[in-house]
């Protein structure tokens, strides 16, 4: 799940000393970071002494540490327990990682979206840490009478300094869990040059067991007596189920059972929600395969519903329509832009379009669920676990605490994995059909029966003036929605640069009704306004005759730190340009920007910048483009400013390195909708990135002293544009339209 | 239908639709669920196992086809010399990120290795370019593979 990032309004200045972030999911995938205070109350474990909600001890010195959130490959079941562990202070060979229970009381904030864990965790679970720490000193003070100022822990040991007397973890757990957990608030953190473990690289603490083949992914669960389902839903979005051959598919070989749910229509917008169950028919049997197989004889009679409508042609019909009419609602308007255009030396304008998009997790969505005397337990390959316990509850009408949620390793999320579509239905098919059942839908499914990242137009005009300084810009942005706002993530805010940098200025949009789900897709909204934007700001450089990369520096300007004016989900985080120039002249620097001029011909680089999710991000890409418009991209140089550590060094270069690639996925594949229906079904149609497409892509880092934000995302946005303005470096051709088409980059 | 089916150097026995693809049959009937489903269309690679030593893709092999022959999959390549060399890399360039596809990548590789000990970064492409990582972690996987065979890291590919 993915969604923009808000810090409360108090975090302004920094994440406060003494205060926690906490945050909870707002209608639409946004998030609003507010404070809280971990919890520390002690749960029951086999593993020793229990310290608290995360960390237990056994005799022998092995401390085990909860992994709180879901691992979708974002490395955070290995990245949360290092905060842990480096502030109880233990050797991380000591240390064995547990998947918490999705358990809200406890461990709240647990979700896996908009690169939160970083932020939202990096101090709260040092303090856990810090706080289990001080329970050992207390402990051991008490074992040898002497005051606990004389005591130093390392290593999973207390030592009493006068005498060099040791006692370690193990020895002292029973004792220290007798006593009552300091508050964390006021326990002391280490001085981070201290750091034995923040800021080492940690291999993934799962990596082991997925090299041997270990059954670790929500789709390897086994539940004895399980049976296996699938479930065939209309595929025009929000159709229903008139009628289906239900008996006779009973008759066939392996089959339990098949029946048909009706979904619920109860949820208001229901057409674009995926959170709800959906019209369907199930068919349980005894293995996968047979279920499948059955399927290929099932009939259903559909009523198609109004999304059938719906297609890329009547969208973009209407989009064309709509962009010379008064927009719908103005996102910002400042100054007087037609004033400023009517007195510019040069007018740019120019229409950019980006596709829908599928999430494609290589694990295609599955559930495992159990239900028996009024109680569910579900294996959930989930980004979103408390959202699963809230829809099946409103679903089915089973108390949220008799819903008990395994989080098992996901195989990819990228949004995909908020929603909770997968886990009703599998929850109301085992339900109905009084077994357990593993739910697996087959990658038509998946593709199908996705929530899209929203296609979108949009209409830019900009005036220079003789120095080629921008004077006036104005977008207006056409997108799924209903009558006056925009569907989820089909969104634009009032800080997308350059907003705030030039004096008129305005940014307007119009909304497409739609039945197509729409959603958060890695990097929501940044996806897609990176590359409309900051494509078009480099048609402003080279109008102006301007080295794109100094041309974006100049409208940075000098370093200062500007307001957010964006208040969707409350006050956002401040924009400091200094940060953003500071990647840029980075990876000016590490790119060889600056001899790019002596590149063959046919090859060239472009660069974008982009801040999103807390993170500032610049990128230089190098391509080649062939006569017959093959492209090669040649390489990618990354600089990047998360603030001042970098948690787990190996993970942040990795996800990095997988968000430009999948950025140079994203812009060279899309979903297409015909009659009220996703066109692709499978990796043929819907390409992804393979090896022999990837280049190599190079990571900087540029430590800053901010508080450390997170990683998933804020890569992926500027490597689009960065892409594009380098096929135009390269041979001249302005990609205004995602996908990107090589054949249209043929030069004659 | 009755089948023995030879995996991992373990004579298993089977009662099946020959039909069935050999993918469904390791996962749900033989409870080896380290070969993994990602298309059902042999076009992402996560099902890679090895057939006689050549790579394969279970989800598109009828089971009936591969009775009497030699099955490895991620559960026993392991205890293969250049399947355990292969893993130790992968773990020592810290390539996983979700995982899901490394199953596939770990046995694709192996086999790339076995016939071909030194491979140039197009003979990686060619051999891996069946594997799809949703991720992205090719740099990596190219990078592990390299280690596997004893290589610089250097990727050729840039000029």
């Amino acid at each position: 799940m993915g969604a923009n990032v808000v810090p409360d309004v108090a975090t302004k200045s920094g994440v406060s000393r003494r205060a926690f972030l906490r945050a909870s999911a707002l209608v639409g995938g946004g998030l609003l970071l507010e404070f809280h205070a971990p919890n520390l109350r002690a749960a029951a474990s086999a593993a020793g002494a229990t310290l608290n909600a995360y960390i237990s001890v056994a005799p022998d010195g092995i401390v085990t540490i909860a992994a709180k959130n879901p691992e979708i490959g974002q490395g955070v079941k290995t990245m949360l327990p290092m905060l842990i562990a480096e502030e109880f202070d233990v050797d991380w060979k000591s240390v064995r990682i547990e998947q918490a229970l999705a358990d809200g009381a406890k461990y709240a904030p647990q979700f896996a979206g908009g690169s939160t864990a970083a932020p939202l965790n990096w101090e709260p679970l040092r303090r856990v840490g810090a706080a289990a720490r001080e329970m050992m000193l207390r402990a051991a003070a008490a074992d040898w009478g002497v005051p606990a100022s004389e005591l130093r822990t390392a290593a999973g040991a207390v030592v009493h300094v006068p005498s060099g007397r040791k006692l370690g973890y193990g020895e002292l757990g029973a004792a220290a869990a007798k006593i009552a957990p300091p508050d964390p608030a006021a326990v002391r953190l280490k001085d981070p040059k201290d750091f034995t473990i923040i800021g080492r690289s940690v291999p993934g603490v799962d990596s082991p067991l997925v090299v041997q083949g270990k059954p670790l992914f929500g789709i390897d669960v086994t539940v004895p007596g399980m049976k296996y389902a699938v479930y065939a839903k209309c595929p025009v979005f929000g159709g229903t189920v008139v009628n289906a051959n239900v008996d006779a598919l009973k008759s066939l070989p392996g089959v339990h059972d098949a029946f048909i749910l009706r979904g619920d229509a109860t949820v208001a917008g229901s057409t674009g929600s995926l959170d709800r169950l959906v019209d369907g028919v199930a068919i349980v049997a005894d293995t996968w395969w047979l279920a499948e197989q059955a399927r290929e004889q099932l009939e259903v009679e559909w009523d198609e519903g109004d999304a059938v409508h719906d297609s890329d042609a009547r969208f973009a019909a209407e989009a064309a329509r709509l962009r010379d009419e008064t927009p719908a609602a103005y996102i910002v308007k400042n100054g007087d832009v037609d004033a400023a255009l009517a007195s510019a030396t040069q007018v740019l304008e120019a229409d950019y379009q980006y596709p829908f998009l599928a999430h494609a997790t290589l694990e295609p969505q599955n559930c495992t669920a159990s239900y028996a005397g009024g109680k569910l337990e579900i294996w959930a390959p989930t980004q979103n676990p408390e959202s699963n316990r809230t829809v099946i509850s409103r679903t089915l009408g089973i108390a949220p605490q008799d819903i008990t949620i395994h989080l098992t390793r996901c195989g990819g999320g990228f949004g995909r994995r908020g929603a909770s579509d997968y886990a009703v239905e599998a929850a109301a098919i085992a339900k109905h059909a009084g077994v357990p059942v593993k739910l697996v839908w087959n990658r038509a499914d998946d593709i199908q029966h996705d929530f899209y990242r929203p296609a979108g137009f949009h209409h830019f005009k900009a005036g220079l003036d003789r120095s080629g300084a921008v004077v006036a810009f104005r977008d207006h942005f056409v997108t799924p929605g209903s009558g006056d706002g925009p569907a989820s993530s089909a969104y634009a805010g009032p800080d997308e640069f350059p907003s705030r940098f030039v004096a008129n200025l305005e940014f307007a949009a119009s909304f497409i009704p739609s039945g197509v789900p729409t959603g958060p897709l890695r990097a929501p909204e940044s996806n897609g306004l990176a590359f409309a934007f900051q494509s078009f700001v480099d048609e402003l450089a080279h109008a102006a005759g301007r080295d794109p990369l100094q041309y974006r520096l100049d409208l940075l300007g000098e370093p200062r730190v500007l307001d957010s004016t964006d208040d969707r989900y409350g006050p956002q985080p401040d924009f400091d340009t200094g940060r953003m120039r500071g990647v840029l002249e980075l990876v000016r620097e590490k790119s060889g920007w600056q001899s790019r001029q002596k590149l063959p011909a046919g090859t060239g680089m472009g660069t974008a910048f982009y801040y999103s999710h807390m993170g500032y991000f610049a990128e230089v890409v190098q391509a080649t483009v062939a006569a017959d418009g093959s492209l090669k991209v040649d390489k990618v140089w990354i600089a990047a400013d998360v603030g001042s550590h970098i948690i787990n060094p190996t993970g942040a270069e990795n996800q990095v390195q997988g968000a430009a690639l999948d950025g140079i996925g994203q812009a060279l594949t899309r979903i297409n909708i015909e009659n009220g229906r996703a066109v692709q079904s499978n990796f043929h149609d819907f390409p992804l990135l393979r090896i022999n497409q990837a280049p190599p892509v190079e990571v900087h880092f540029r430590r800053t002293d901010n508080p450390p934000t997170g990683l998933g995302e804020p890569a992926l946005p500027p490597v689009i544009p960065a892409l594009c303005n380098a096929i135009y470096a390269a041979c001249g051709n302005r990609v205004r339209r995602l996908p990107i088409e090589p054949q249209t980059l043929a030069r004659a | 239908m009755k089948l023995t089916l030879k995996v991992n150097g373990e004579g298993r026995s089977v009662d099946v639709d020959p039909r069935t693809p050999l993918l469904w049959v390791l996962r749900d009937e033989l409870e080896l669920k380290g070969t993994k489903f990602g298309c059902g269309m042999s076009l992402c690679g996560a099902c890679t196992v090895h057939v006689d030593g050549a790579p394969t893709r279970a989800c598109v092999t009828p089971v009936s086809a591969v009775a009497e022959r030699a099955i490895t999959t991620i559960e026993g390549i392991g205890a293969t010399p250049m399947g355990s060399k292969v893993q130790a890399a992968w773990l020592d360039v810290d390539v996983v990120q979700c995982g899901y596809c490394q199953a596939g990548q770990v046995m694709s590789a192996a086999a790339l290795l076995s016939r071909n000990a030194t491979p140039t970064d197009a003979d990686i492409d060619t051999a891996m370019a069946g594997n799809l990582c949703r991720c992205g972690t090719y740099t990596r996987i190219r990078a592990a593979i390299k280690r596997a065979a004893g290589l610089p890291a250097t990727d050729t590919r840039e000029g």
